[in-house]
């Protein structure tokens, strides 16, 4: 009963930006007195997440030739940006702007399948709406690396491999259900009155979806779009078994190409890195909130 | 046939609910590019094909090769251990940290936008920072770790609960803070220590959580694909190959297509059965609002 005066993860980050007070208050209950334990333990893993972000930040700055002679974890005594000119210079762009395609496409190809989807589920409960919804439950299971083999088949007979569609169509598969799933959970919580009172009003579906189901799933919403987007960021796999050329090449395979090209220019590779980050970073500081709620949102439920 | 018509009819009069074709579009692609490719690889692992010509029949040989092969059982063995070690080590520290972050601290604030910093990093850039940061000649330990094959073995479980302990902790943070404060209160008023609190109230409340983020962690260890990939190549020797690696190995190093789909098939059944059963635990197939009690 006390749930449904509960806020969900997705939603409270939204409450925190128009209503930041509701922190405080609880602080007086939690617990009075400092815990020295858990405040060690969290000083410890912040040394284990800080030290190699550090490492790799110092030695991409340092001189190649004095890379593999000084100790990674002192300071770069004189800074320099050439391993970044360096990737830079070897078609960064490119691949940043290949990924950027990959990861709207996957983006717009989710919301326009998965959302209908989810408003099904939940609005029309007969025997085919609730298969549906049991496919994607076990679609969540499915690991991408088990078919591979018979995707690449189906993308050869599609004529698309060695294309950005070949990594576009079965990312945003593989994203679905747990789309699907969050947007479920999202849409489940909106209140059958609110979809009775637009029915009354002589709405249609549609408009009902746009109108009502929409706006009040904003939050399960973005979460979605933020874990479709990392997903295609992040992917890896399809990239490297579905395209081959420089043309389609994104920045996962960029980089892991990078090792066999600047091979023991470590500096290089570690600048490579760090440039990789950077979008996400950028948009990291400015949507932080988002971003934050919406990755608790994939699982917190 | 006429009862379906009528009920229909009735519950489409009702509240304008939208028709089941609505879904049909997102069922028939992730049908076509998910589902089609399992039950292809489930026929293609009783083919022998090379990736060229058509693939030809051999009945059970896969499958008989498969039961027989010592690298599959190593492999296999290999991946539940790389599982069972990456769920107790990100499990303990996310649940802890997030438990925690969900707390009154001052500092946490800060401390938390700083464990966010490793999911800004995709899979493949945090297992190549981890390639350099490990190499024996430019790296922060100067020791051959991935030569070695238990220090290969922790350095993937390592790699792997560097990059997710912070999205577990999220999750958990946000689980935490969804716990009614009243029963802090409770217990504070009759006399529970800290300690006594976290065990008898957090830890069953987090309940759903925790079960949640195993499902994530289980099915994401297939995931460290990349990061065998990249750090180790399998090695040393066989010691890390885990079975999406060996899968990778068959069919994209040996044109071996016929085995990588029987290895891929058991992946597949191995993962579903292991879902099925933990989201029987967790009652999300459910239809209920997820704010209904757990």
């Amino acid at each position: 009963m006390t749930y449904d005066t509960l806020p969900r993860p997705a939603k409270t980050t939204k409450n925190h930006a128009t209503a930041p007070p509701p922190p405080k208050r609880r602080r007086r209950h939690w617990t009075k007195r400092a815990n020295p334990l858990a405040g060690l333990g969290s000083v410890l893993w912040l040394a284990i997440v800080i030290i190699p972000v550090y490492a790799m930040l110092s030695a991409s700055l340092t001189p190649q030739d004095r890379a593999l002679t000084g100790n990674p974890l002192s300071p770069p005594t004189d800074p320099t940006p050439d391993n970044y000119n360096t990737v830079l210079n070897s078609g960064f762009g490119h691949l940043l702007s290949n990924t950027a395609i990959v990861a709207v496409a996957v983006v717009a190809i989710v919301l326009v399948l998965s959302i209908p989807l989810a408003y099904v589920t939940v609005r029309t409960r007969d025997r085919w709406s609730n298969a549906a919804f049991q496919l994607f439950l076990l679609g969540v299971a499915i690991p991408a690396q088990a078919v591979v083999v018979p995707l690449y088949l189906l993308i050869a007979q599609l004529d698309l491999y060695d294309t950005l569609l070949a990594v576009i169509l079965p990312t945003a598969a593989f994203t679905m259900p747990v789309s699907v799933l969050v947007l479920v959970g999202t849409l489940r919580d909106v209140s059958e009155d609110l979809y009775e009172a637009m029915a009354l009003d002589g709405a249609s579906p549609l408009r009902t979806l746009f109108q009502l189901t929409i706006p009040l799933a904003k939050g399960g919403i973005s979460t979605v779009v933020i874990y479709a987007a990392l997903q295609a960021w992040n992917g890896f796999l399809f990239p490297l078994i579905f395209t081959q050329s420089d043309g389609p090449r994104v920045l996962t395979l960029g980089l892991f190409n990078y090792v066999s090209q600047f091979g023991v220019n470590i500096p290089a590779l570690l600048a490579s890195v760090v440039l990789s980050g950077i979008p996400i970073f950028a948009v990291y500081l400015v949507a932080r909130r988002a971003l934050v709620g919406g990755l608790m949102g994939v699982g917190g439920k | 046939m006429s009862t379906a018509a009528t009920r229909r009819r009735t519950s489409d009069t009702r509240v304008g609910r939208p028709h089941v074709v609505w879904a049909l579009p997102g069922v028939l692609f992730f049908a076509f590019f998910a589902v089609v490719p399992m039950a292809l690889a489930f026929y293609l692992s009783f083919t022998t094909w090379d990736g060229l010509g058509d693939p030809r029949p051999v009945g059970l040989a896969n499958w008989h090769r498969l039961l027989d092969d010592p690298r599959m059982t190593q492999s296999l063995w290999l991946t539940v251990l790389l599982t069972a070690a990456s769920w107790a080590f990100q499990t303990v520290v996310a649940l802890l940290l997030g438990v925690w972050a969900a707390g009154p601290q001052r500092n946490r604030a800060v401390l938390s936008a700083i464990f966010f910093v490793p999911l800004l990093l995709s899979s493949t850039a945090v297992a190549l920072l981890f390639y350099a940061l490990l190499d024996p000649n430019f790296g922060i330990v100067q020791k051959d770790i991935l030569g070695s094959s238990s220090g290969a073995f922790l350095a993937i479980v390592f790699v792997g609960g560097w990059q997710f302990i912070p999205f577990h902790t999220l999750i958990y943070q946000g689980g935490a803070r969804q716990i009614p404060q009243v029963l802090y209160q409770a217990a504070a008023i009759d006399g529970a220590g800290r300690y006594r609190q976290f065990f008898s109230i957090t830890l069953p409340q987090l309940r759903n959580t925790v079960i949640t983020s195993t499902v994530l962690i289980v099915v994401g260890s297939l995931t460290y694909f990349e990061t065998v990939l990249i750090l180790t190549k399998g090695g040393p020797g066989t010691d890390t190959a885990i079975l999406p690696y060996l899968m990778y190995e068959a069919g994209f190093k040996s044109y071996d297509f016929g085995y990588a789909s029987a290895i891929a098939s058991f992946l597949v059944l191995a993962a579903t059965g292991l879902s099925l059963l933990l989201v029987r635990l967790s009652g999300f197939g459910a239809m209920r609002s997820t704010r209904e009690g757990m």
